[in-house]
């Protein structure tokens, strides 16, 4: 039930990919929205939730890399090699830019001269990274951070795409068994048949 | 310096005990704060450490010491928060936007003392009401004479001052609440 088998996900990969991807979706729109706002005031607030959601999304990242690490993943189904490679370079590529979005905010935030600070959920503060602090330095780090938002819109847009193609043309499970976790009889035990 | 303390001193002691209207006469009258001799600067902390310093660059104010007691004075001041200055120019904008100051709505923030309480020979709280952003709230100031000639006075004034019910609570709590003022006037007789 929570761990993944050759044929399906396990509970721990199901919740982590929805909460990840409803997070990613999320910091997408409210980092392209902030940045276009006249209301200095909510796009202050805005970007402290962003920065907020933005490390939360990188823990839940790590965590979801840890346990891909430590466990199996289901075989890829019904496609070509070709498919299967570019499947893999695929999800390669958004665990890639997963870690690299963040990573990049963090940097901006952390070259900036206002060196305002991160007060992640007004719970914890995040210190800022060892990066040299001037104009130049945040507004290269911004540049980085939206082209990659850019490239994780385009990545995300190919991957859903891929998921429907996968339900609706090819008929397969790859959709829903991110749905429904597997089932196994007992935990431990190896898997039945 | 120190023998006009003394004499201040020696007024502001002496004139209430003895009721010797007099003895005040020195420091008694009108006064207009010079600007370009004196500043109004202030200080947001944030979480972890540090925080932000500001200045603001146009104000003007009126003093006036009544000569037969100190408690009647009366002090009044008008700040124009568009020269707030922070060194850094968007911070600078920031503070001048809705998000803080409002400027384009609320161009002028000021300050009319109502009473004043001696503290001490040369200190006293000034109460008074302070308006920004369209709130009037009263506020405390503590006010200390640092200096006093015949054609003008010093003093050092210092407060802090709640931002959140002026409808500046932005940033709260990464950014302090609490704005501390530190303020040193010079002012001509007039
Ligand atoms: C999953 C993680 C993240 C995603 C998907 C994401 C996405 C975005 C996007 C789309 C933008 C708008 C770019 C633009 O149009 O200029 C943006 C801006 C920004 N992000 Fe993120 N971000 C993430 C994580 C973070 C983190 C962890 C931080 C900081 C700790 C951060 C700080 C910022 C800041 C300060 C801006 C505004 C940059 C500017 O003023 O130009 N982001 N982000």
């Amino acid at each position: 039930m929570l761990r993944n088998t050759d044929e399906g996900y396990g509970l721990v990969a199901i919740i982590l990919h929805w909460l990840i991807a409803l997070l990613i979706v999320g910091q997408l729109i409210v980092g392209l929205v902030m940045v276009r706002l006249d209301d200095q005031r909510l796009a202050f607030e805005l970007i402290q939730w962003h920065k907020s959601f933005g490390f939360l999304t990188l823990v839940l990242v790590g965590m979801r890399i840890g346990w891909r690490l430590v466990g199996r993943s289901p075989h890829p189904l019904g496609t070509t090699r070709i498919e299967r490679i570019a499947a893999q370079l695929g999800h390669a590529s958004l665990y890639v830019l997963m870690v690299a979005l963040p990573l990049t905010g963090w940097a901006l935030v952390s070259s900036s001269e206002l060196a305002i600070p991160t007060f992640a959920f007004y719970l914890v503060i995040v210190p800022h990274l060892p990066l040299e602090r001037s104009v130049a330095a945040e507004s290269w780090w911004a540049e980085v951070h939206e082209i990659l938002a850019w490239v994780l819109v385009g990545l995300v847009a190919i991957h859903v795409a891929a998921a429907l193609r996968h339900h609706f043309r090819l008929g397969d499970a790859t959709l829903t068994r991110m749905l429904r976790p597997v089932h196994h009889r007992l935990d431990r035990t190896p898997r039945q048949s | 310096m120190t023998w006009r303390l003394a004499v201040l001193f020696l007024c502001l002691v002496l004139a209430p005990a003895a009721g010797a209207v007099s003895n005040l006469s020195d420091a008694a009258g009108r006064y207009s704060i010079l600007n370009d001799r004196s500043t109004i600067s202030f200080f947001v902390g944030q979480v972890g450490g540090g925080g932000i310093n500001g200045r603001f660059a146009d104000f003007s104010g009126a003093i006036r010491i009544d000569p037969s007691a100190v408690e009647r004075s009366q002090v009044e001041i008008a700040i124009r928060p568009q020269t707030v200055f922070t060194g850094q120019s968007r911070v600078d904008e920031f503070l001048r936007s809705n998000a803080v100051f409002d400027v384009a709505n609320a161009p002028v923030i000021t300050f009319r003392s109502t009473s004043v309480r001696r503290t001490g020979d040369t200190t006293a709280n000034v109460e008074g009401r302070l308006t920004a952003r369209g709130h009037t709230l009263p506020e405390t100031f503590s006010v200390e004479l640092t200096d006093l000639d015949r054609s003008a006075i010093h003093f050092r004034v210092r407060g802090d001052i709640r931002r959140a019910p002026y409808g500046m609570d932005v940033g709260t709590p990464i950014y302090s609440n609490i704005v501390r003022f530190d303020m040193d006037f010079t002012a001509r007789r007039n």
